[in-house]
Parts: C-alpha cells; structure tokens; sequence
C-alpha cells in the first residue's frame, strides 16, 4: 500500500504486477487442476475467486492508481481474472461430466433380470379366433347373431328342415334334457341361429354366428362333446351360388393368407340344396400345402326360408359352418383336441391375448 | 359301401375305360365321399392254384399243424405246413410258391418248421389281400381251378376297391347299381340298368300275405324257390365280391341274398320256407312279444317295431333282421325269398332301439328304389335256379303299390340363376334326364320356360326345385362356378354388448388371468361340496337326460364348480399359482317353466308361436367368473410374494364393471360358498350383479382346494350398457393436498367413509384415496383409524388452503353424521 499523496507508480504496486497476475493465474490453474472431484474444485474456488483471492485483492488497488495507469491495469486484471473464471469453469465441466458418467455407471442394473412378478394371462385361442372371424365378417358388412345354447328344438331340427325322425336327432348324437320330452336339446350345431336370425331381423340378411354346440361324441385327440362353431348366413335378394364362393375365398385368404382359397364339393345337409363340403388350400399343411376339409355349406334349403317366413321365390340365402376346434387344430398344427378343453394353463398361455 | 371297380363297369360301356383314380375323382366331384381306393396285391411271383393232396397232422405242438402235401402243378406236390384246419384233403386252395411276395412285402421263402421243410405257404384270404377275413385258408369251389393255374388271374387280384360314403339322402347310391349310375353321368357313358330288367308275371300267390297299413310298408312281394340243393357252393365270382365287399360267405342262399343287395339296393330276406307256420303277417309288434334273431339275440320288442309274423309268431324284424327259428340253414332246400319296401323313420327307429344297425336297414333307412322288389327276387331266383338247381315256382306274391315320384317343375333357368352360371343350352334336361328324369320342357302362360321332371322311383329325394338344381350344377361341376363377393351391405359392427363382453376378456387377460372354457356340465353333488344351502336358486340346475358322465348330467347355473375342478386339474400337473376366467352362458330354469309349444313347419310361426318357444327357454345370461389361489404375485429379487386374497377377487370384478364403464359398488355378503366374513356383493346402484371373495374354509376343504382360494362371478348381462359418454372438464388450477385420518368403529366398512367424505367434500373434493387403515393401541379397541389423502381443486380459480380446509372440514363432518367418524387427534 502506498500514500495517497505519494507520485504513484503502478509498477511499484506489486500485486498488479504482471508477474503477480501471471502466478496468481498459475497458480489457480494448478489448484483447479488438483482438485480431483467436484466438491474439491468447490473448496478450492474461494481461494482463488473468493474476495480474498490475490485476483480480487489486486483488482482493489486499481482505484488508488493514478488516472492514467487505472486503464492498463484494470485491463491486465480482467484478463487474468477472466483466466481464471475460464480455467474453473473448464475444469467444472469436466468434472461434473466425469461424475454424471460415474453416477450413470454405479447405477447400472442387469436388465436381464426376469420381472415376471405376475403371472401372464392369455385368453382362450378359441375366443380370439372366434373374434378375428367375427371381424372378418364384420368387415365385409355382416353382424355377428347370438343365441343360446339350450335351444328348442324347433330351432335346432324342425325349422331346419329335419324331419321328426332324422337321425341327428338321435341320443346318440344330441345331448337332450329333461324332462322327457322336453322339447329342448343343447344346440347340436350354430344353425339354429340361422332361424333366429331370419324370424328376429329385417331382410337381408347377412350374419355370421360363432357359438358353443355340442354332441354326444366322447372326447377324444379329434372329437370333444363341447365345441365351437362358427355359422354364416346371408339371405338377399339375387344371391347365387357364386356370392357363396366368392365370400369362402374372401374368408379363407383372411384366415389362412392370400394363396388360400376354396373348393366345394357336392355333398348333403337338410338346411341347404345345393349343399357342398369346402375344402380350404392351406399353404401350411403339414407336409406341403394342400386341401383340407374345413366345414359345409350351400344355398339355404328354401324349405328353411318358407318356415322364418321368408318367400323363397323372392329371396336367396346361402349358408355355411366351420368347427373352430378343427380349423384351429390344422391351422396350428395342434395335435390333441383334448388340450383345447382341458384348461391347462400351460397350453393356452403361449397364445397371449390376441389371435 | 366298398365295390371294386371290376363289378363298377360291368353294365357300363367306355370307349376307354377310366382308371380307378378318374373313378374317385368323378366320385367326388359329383359328391360322393370316396373314403379309400385300394388297389389289391401286389402279389408277384408264382402264386397258384393248388389241391390238397394229403393232410398229416402233427402233434405235440402248441397248436394243430398240419403238414400237407399239395398238387401244384401238373406232377408237382409240394410239402407245406399250415396251421389252418378249414380244409380237406381234395380241396382247392391258394399257394404262394417259394420267391412269391404277397401284399405288404411278404416274401415266401421255403424253409424248415415244425420239424419239416414248408415248400411255400397256403395262403388266406387276407394274406391275398382279398379282404379282413382270417379265420382260415381260403378253399375255392371245386373245379374253379386246376392245380398251377396263375392264383392272380384267377383271383382277380388285378383290381381296385373303391370305398364310396354317400349322403343320407342318395339311398339309391348304396348299390352297384346306383353307383354305376352316377359314373355313366360323370363320364357320359351308356349304362344298361340291371334294376329295370323287366319281370314276367306271376301265376297266382305263391305265399299267402296280409299286410296290416299300420305298419308303414308300402310294398311286400315274395318269390319261391324249391330243391335247392343245400349243398351247393356260392360260385367263387360272387364270393370274391361279397369278400372285396366285405361281407363274409355263409351259404349261397344267404350269399344270393346279399349279392342281389350290393347290386341293386334290395334287401332281401330269405326264410326256410318249411320252418315258416301259416301265412305272413305284417304288422306293428304286440306288447311283450319276443323275437330271437339271426344273431342269436333275444329281443324284447317294441309296439313301433315293425314285424312278419306267422302263425307261430314274429319271425323277422322287419327291414333290420330276420329270427333265428326260419333261417336258412344248412340243410334248407325250400327257399322263400322276401323283398320289401319299409318305412325309412320306422326302420331308423327300430335299429336305434335295439342297437342293430345292419346292411340292410341301412339301405331302407335311406330309402329303397320301390320298383325294385320284383325285380331283386327275380335276380335272387334266377341264381339259386343257376348254381343249386333250385326250381322256381310260377307263383309270386306282390302286395301294396308304391306311389311314383311326383312331378317337379321349374323355370328351366333356375338352375343358372342358383349357381350364377350361364348353363350351356340344354343342360338342365340333359342332366335330369342322365339322372332317370322323365323330362318335359313347356312354355307357361306368362311366357316361361319351365322344365318338368318325373324323378325315377329310386330318386324319392327330388321333391322340390331346388333338388333338381343340385342335380344340375353338381353334375355341370362345382368348379364352374365363380367366386364372386356379393355387394356388401350397411353393417352396424359389434353390438354394444359384444363389444363390452370383448373388452371384459381382454382386460382380464391382461391383468394376468388365463382364460378356461370348462364344460357347462355338473355334478349335482358339487353343491353340497359348495356348501349352498336347500333351496338355493343355483341348485335348481336343467337336467341332461343322456349325459357323457352320468354324475354330471346338470347344467351349471354358475361357473365356479367347473373352474374349481380346472384349478384341480392344473394343480395335479404341478402349477401352483394360478389364476383362471371363463367367459360363458349357464343355463337357470325359470320359476314358472313354459311347455314348449307345438310348431309346425312350412310358414312362418306366428308373433305368439315365437314368443312362447322363446319363453320356454331357461334364461341363459353370459357370466364371467374367475378363481386365483396361490401367489397372485410371485417372490424374486424384487422381494416376496403376494398371496391371492380376497382383494384380488374384488378387483377383478370391479374390472368387469370398468369394462362395462361401471363403477361397482361393494357391499359386505355372506353367500355360500365364499368366507362369510370375506365375501363382497358387488353392486350396480343397489342392484346386485354377482360376488368376490374368499371361499369358504370349509369349502375348500370340502374340494381340496389350497388354502385361501378366491373367486368372483358376475352376470355380464345384468351389467348395464350405460351409454357411457363422459364429458370431463379438466380444471388447469393447481390442488391443494389434504390429508386427514378418522377413528370409526371397526365394523364401519371403509366403503361407507368414504362415501361420507366424498359427499361432504363437495364440489371441491376431486378425489378421495386411502392410504392406511390402522388397528391397535393407538385408536383403542373396537375402533380403526383411517387415513385418506384428499385433492381439492377448484375449476375456475387457484384454491387456497383456507377454502380447502373448509371444505376437508365439512367432509369430516359428513363422515361424523353419517358413519360416527371423528378426527384424529
């Protein structure tokens, strides 16, 4: 410190020596440097940026200097100052980027860990395929019908044109309740809902109904006495034959991909004349691709629109029904029908939750 | 019905002869199921003829050996052993020679056995592949052959056998003569008919007949045959295709009957006529009459059988099997052949009530071509006259006259309009006339071409339009018709319902659930094990009248018993935690049960008709149900498990209800079979819509079931489908967090606390959560504190704490009136 009065010369205030500012700059540096963490680099700022720091002090001595020297020296303290503020803030950065990296690292888990702390679900492979056909159907403008499954037997046989003494009718294939006679039987197939459907809903038509039916086969790799179905049915004005077809092919490039499609041969049931077997192309048939029976179908027996009221020389339906079961079973490859109603979780879990 | 293609052809005329494989796929194009087409053989190597010179039998074997010396050729005798004893020294058998090789790769070889060297083997109709039949060598008629002629030839081992399963409705396929019929239209080859061979009339009655109308039969003929000799052997072309028919030889009478059958379609019967008392008599059975038949079996009968009796009694179950006491036996010479026409349902139902299906009523029970009768009988007679020197007698009985197929008419397009095809000229009347329609084509007066056809009689299943175009188009090929996708129509998508029921299923399956689909069948006894008390509206359960497992003949009214006994069956295979839904209708009889009403066919029923079948059905709502034991969250490194609780089952109908877009109310219960004291009623309003909760300690013993086992059901269709439109205006002001904890008595539920400070919060109170329930020294016996976190907002302003506590104040002092709640200190 010099006398206020005293001829000043700045080089004789030692502090704002370049010499001075250069060490202090140094030394800063050397401190920064040094500190290995981020709470270093704090408890080593003040000492170099506090108000104590030979910086800070220097720059104090600037007022005392005479005016023509304040300009020079303020300027050489701001370098160094700024020096400083630089070597800290680099030094922070690379600091704290280390521990960010550190913090990241300690908190590394093993991902792989399993978390299956609640057991997956999945529902019923017959539930989704039922659904995935329903919305086929339901794309291609038809409604999806219910009914139930205790069904009169009007509805099941006689508005079906069965006669009274067919032999579907027999106890050796449908399941009947009491009391005798009855009346009622468990649906022997969906078709019932075919009637329904006619007698509930304003024409046309255009249904498709899968359902739970059931007869009174024992359970077995390719029989179960409770099974599903699925029943289309569409009665309009002009249908043919070839509406037919062309629905099959639609239905069966959605199920089984675009190669598939349908072939019908002649075959016989009371509900349709003409009636047909399809048979479906399945691109992924055990073997190479090939056909496989896959349902019934046929122009709804006239005798059948006559008994839901329906003028058969006005309108035309065509109808046809798959086992789910069945198409499940080949387009799956699944060996045993029985895992399909049996219910162990181990079987149906790998289908998750859609189809 | 299993033909080989040699008998196929035989009245068929082809400028080339389709090979067996063209003849299946024609089968099936023109829709008759083709189950099998096996070609005999093969059969290489020398296989011949041989007479059976000289039998030793040899003892002290297990079984008779016999070691033969067998002509094989002209001065050839080979030793063979054999182990069949149906034959004698002079018959004609079949040998494989050393270096045959018989169907299935079996190479014959001489070598030692029994002590003797076997120079080739006698063979037996199986080993030929001529059929299943093994109970002995085969021995030929004598003078079928002579010792080396070529057993291939002879045989007719150079052949196919085709097995064809028609449709119910094409009776008249179940015969060479129908079959052949469907080819000549596949291949358009001329076909001489044997069915309509024309029959000379008869010289009076040969048996004296009374047909009662009762009995259904339209048509009842008989034709005699006398000195036949008994011992005359059925000629080995017939018996080689009953064989490769797969019907075993008995006597050429009984054979003569089966063969004419396969052939035409006709059932025959044939009775010795001199154990038969007295005229014929058809009739239904009288209460208590007895038949013993062919097969030895004593039946008791039923007043729907239809029978022939004589003056003993019945004889014959008509259409289905003939009685023991006039068979033809061995020694029979005086043979009275019966055909006849039965009613289809009646002979269904007869082989129905006594479990006798049999060739015969399989063929009536699809329908019998009625002209056919005489013409049978006269083929029969004319065999056993050929091969046992039978004489036929003048006379022949014909009772009763079918009634011919009615005409059908159509407009001649209507088969082009079913199909959408455009049919060549011509086609419809071609068809039907290949088929054996009388064809008519005429003008009507409003100017449309109409085709008439006259079915032929074996063709009782054309009675309406649509018949005769199946005719067409299966015939014109199935594969002519386009794939055309009708137009689609205005759907309206899922309904509300099902699109719900969807969601249901998803959401369990996502919370962790696995879905089951249990039979809907019970045993009544799971009810007791249930612990539901007498009366209980669930055991009122529908009854299977032929149920696979007789214990379990009830229909399930709820869906626990049949997802308890899934459970079971996953714990057997080892599973442990488990948690299982199923989605399905159970079956509840109405208090009041409706008879099902009488309804015609043939027109619409009417508005009431409907209403009463549909009210006679038992109410059948979809329920969801779901049953968890063991861990509902597994221990790992995360820490422990999580036991399944009766929490868990509440949650997951309240699940439902949100899948519904309901919030469930719950309501303490205490319905068998849940834990009295851990069973929730869950509610819609104040409408109950099914139960959670723990099962009932006793219950799962009962079951044994794992401890603490859960389950809820619910009535998917008792839930309301709320037209759930919400329109939530969401305020952008910050809350003010309020806790606040109060002592209650223990038995208040927590349900109603929070019901009393949701009410008393007000507007403001924007949601209530409960973060602890405490018992214990702290609030004092009897009591329990709970603690909820409130949010209060405003929706216009920033709330202050002044205003929320105001309202927290009031809410408190809600629960205070309603519930006895008082703050805690």
């Amino acid at each position: 410190m010099s006398g206020a009065n005293d001829p000043y010369d700045p080089k004789q205030v030692a502090a704002l020596s370049p010499e001075a500012l250069d060490a202090a700059v140094e030394q800063a540096r050397e401190a920064f440097a040094q500190a290995a963490d981020l709470d270093e680099l704090a408890a080593a700022k003040p000492g170099h940026l506090g108000d104590r720091s030979p910086v800070l002090l220097a720059r104090r001595e600037i007022g005392a200097l005479p005016p023509a020297a304040k300009a020079e020296a303020g300027k050489r303290v701001n370098v160094a100052k700024q020096a400083i503020d630089a070597a800290y803030e680099e030094r922070r950065a690379r600091l704290q980027v280390e521990r960010d990296e550190r913090v990241l690292r300690e908190e590394t888990v093993d991902v792989t860990l399993p978390f299956d702390r609640v057991p997956r679900g999945a529902r019923h492979p017959i539930t989704t395929l039922a659904e995935r056909i329903g919305d086929v159907f339901v794309a291609m403008g038809y409604e999806v019908a219910e009914g139930p499954e205790l069904e009169t037997e009007w509805f099941n046989f006689d508005a079906l044109n069965f006669g009274k003494d067919h032999p579907a009718r027999s106890m050796q294939d449908t399941f009947y309740v009491g009391p005798a006679d009855s009346g009622l039987v468990l649906r022997t197939h969906t078709s019932p809902v075919q009637a329904r459907a006619l007698l509930e809903r304003e024409l046309p038509v255009y249904v498709v109904c899968p359902g739970r039916t059931f007869r009174t086969d024992e359970l077995d790799a390719t029989h179960t006495p409770v099974f599903h179905q699925v029943e289309g049915l569409a009665v309009d004005k002009g249908l043919t034959m070839a509406h037919l077809k062309g629905t099959l092919d639609a239905f069966a490039r959605a199920m089984f991909g675009e190669q598939s499609r349908t072939r019908l041969r002649p075959s016989f049931f009371p509900f349709t004349e003409p009636s047909a077997e399809v048979d479906v192309w399945f691109p992924e048939k055990k073997g190479g691709p090939g056909w496989v029976e896959w349902g019934g179908c046929g122009m709804v027996n006239p005798n059948v629109l006559r008994n839901c009221g329906v003028d058969p020389e006005v309108y035309s339906g065509f109808a046809f029904g798959m086992g789910l079961e069945r198409t499940l079973q080949f387009r799956n490859g699944l060996p045993d029908m029985r895992d399909m109603v049996e219910g162990d979780v181990r079987f149906t879990q790998p289908f998750g939750t859609e189809a | 019905m299993r033909i080989p293609v040699t008998w196929l052809v035989e009245h068929l005329e082809f400028s080339e002869t389709p090979t067996p494989e063209q003849l299946a796929e024609a089968f099936t194009r023109i829709g008759l199921e083709v189950e099998d087409v096996h070609p005999l053989g093969p059969v290489t190597g020398p296989v011949v003829a041989g007479r059976v010179v000289e039998i030793e039998e040899l003892t002290g074997f297990k079984k008779p050996i016999r070691y033969c010396r067998v002509e094989v050729g002209p001065d050839q005798v080979n030793g063979i052993v054999c182990g069949a004893s149906n034959f004698v020294e002079g018959d004609t058998v079949v040998v494989a020679l050393p270096g045959a090789v018989l169907p299935g790769d079996f190479a014959i070889a001489a070598r030692k056995t029994y002590g003797r060297t076997s120079e080739g083997m006698i063979c037996s109709a199986r080993e030929l592949g001529l059929g299943d039949d093994h109970a002995g060598i085969l021995v030929l008629p004598s003078g079928t052959a002579q010792p080396g002629d070529d057993a291939v030839e002879l045989l007719g081992l150079d052949d196919t056998v085709i097995e064809v399963a028609p449709t119910p409705d094409r009776g008249y396929a179940f015969s060479v003569r129908g079959l052949a019929r469907e080819i000549a239209c596949a291949f358009e080859a001329p076909f001489g008919d044997p069915g309509l061979a024309e029959v000379p009339e008869g010289e009076g009655e040969v048996w004296p007949v009374e047909v009662d109308e009762a009995s259904g039969c339209s048509r009842f003929a008989l034709r005699r045959v006398t000195g036949v000799d008994p011992t005359a052997p059925t000629p080995w072309w017939m018996r080689r295709r009953l064989m490769l028919a797969g019907i075993r030889s008995i006597s050429l009478p009984v054979d003569v009957t089966n063969y004419v059958m396969l052939e035409l379609g006709q059932p025959l019967h044939a009775f010795d006529a001199s154990a038969l008392r007295g005229g014929l008599v058809v009739r239904r059975a009288a209460a208590g009459e007895k038949l013993t038949t062919l097969d030895e079996v004593v039946r008791a009968l039923d007043p729907d059988d239809v029978v022939i009796a004589d003056d003993s009694g019945v004889v014959s179950l008509a259409g289905v099997m003939g009685g023991a006491s006039t068979e033809v036996r061995a020694t029979s010479s005086d043979i009275l052949l019966e055909a006849a026409i039965w009613d289809p349902a009646s002979v269904a139902r007869t082989v129905r009530r006594h479990k006798l299906p049999s060739e015969a009523a399989k063929r009536y029970e699809r329908t019998v071509d009625p002209q056919l009768p005489p013409v049978a009988l006269e083929r029969a007679a004319r065999l056993l006259h050929m091969f046992a020197e039978g004489s036929i007698q003048p006379a022949r009985t014909d009772v009763g006259r079918p009634v011919p197929p009615a005409p059908v008419s159509m407009p001649i397009d209507l088969p082009d309009r079913v199909a959408g095809v455009r049919y060549p000229r011509g086609a419809s009347a071609r068809r039907l006339g290949q088929i054996g329609c009388r064809v008519e084509v005429t003008t009507d007066d409003a100017g449309t071409t109409v085709i008439t056809a006259v079915p032929p009689t074996w063709r009782a299943d054309l009675t309406q339009p649509a018949d005769l175009v199946e005719e067409v188009l299966r015939l014109e090929g199935y594969d002519s018709i386009p794939s055309v996708l009708p137009p689609a129509p205005a759907g309206r998508g899922l309904t509300e319902q099902q699109r719900r029921r969807r969601t249901v299923s998803r959401a369990l399956a996502e919370h962790g659930l696995v879905e089951v689909k249990p039979f809907p069948f019970v045993a009544p006894s799971v009810f007791d094990a249930l612990g539901l008390p007498e009366g209980d509206v669930r055991r009122g359960t529908v009854t299977v009248l032929n149920p696979l497992e007789a214990d379990k003949n009830a229909l399930a009214t709820t869906l626990v018993p049949g997802l308890l006994e899934t459970l079971q069956r996953n714990l057997a295979r080892g599973q442990k935690d488990l948690a299982l839904y199923t989605v399905a209708q159970v079956t509840l009889p109405r208090a009041q049960p409706v008879p099902v009403p009488e309804v015609g066919v043939g027109q619409r029923p009417t508005d009431e008709q409907v209403a009463s079948l549909l009210a006679s059905l038992p109410q059948q709502p979809v329920h969801v149900a779901a049953v968890l034991c063991g861990n509902r969250e597994l221990p790992g490194w995360w820490g422990g498990g999580r036991a399944a609780s009766w929490a868990d089952a509440v949650e997951i109908g309240r699940l439902v209800g949100r899948a519904y877009g309901v919030e469930l109310a719950v309501k303490a219960s205490d319905l068998a079979p849940w834990h009295p004291g851990r069973c929730a009623e869950l509610r819609v309003g104040d409408w109950p819509v099914g139960h959670a909760g723990e099962l009932h300690p006793k219950v799962v013993e009962a079951l044994g079931l794992p401890k603490r086992t859960v389950a809820v059901e619910l009535d998917l269709d008792a839930l309301p489908l709320a037209d759930h439109r919400p329109a939530p205006v969401v305020s952008p002001y910050p809350p003010v967090l309020l806790d606040v904890a109060v002592v209650v008595d223990a038995g208040v539920p927590a349900g109603e606390v929070a019901r009393a400070l949701r009410a008393g919060g007000g507007e403001l109170l924007e949601d209530i959560r409960l973060f602890d329930d405490y018992t214990g020294d702290r609030v004092g016996e009897g009591k329990r504190s709970l603690a909820y976190a409130l949010r209060f907002r405003a929706p216009d302003r920033t709330l202050t704490v002044e205003e929320a506590t105001v309202a927290r104040d009031a809410a408190v002092a809600a629960a205070a009136e309603r519930v006895g709640a008082a703050l805690r200190g």
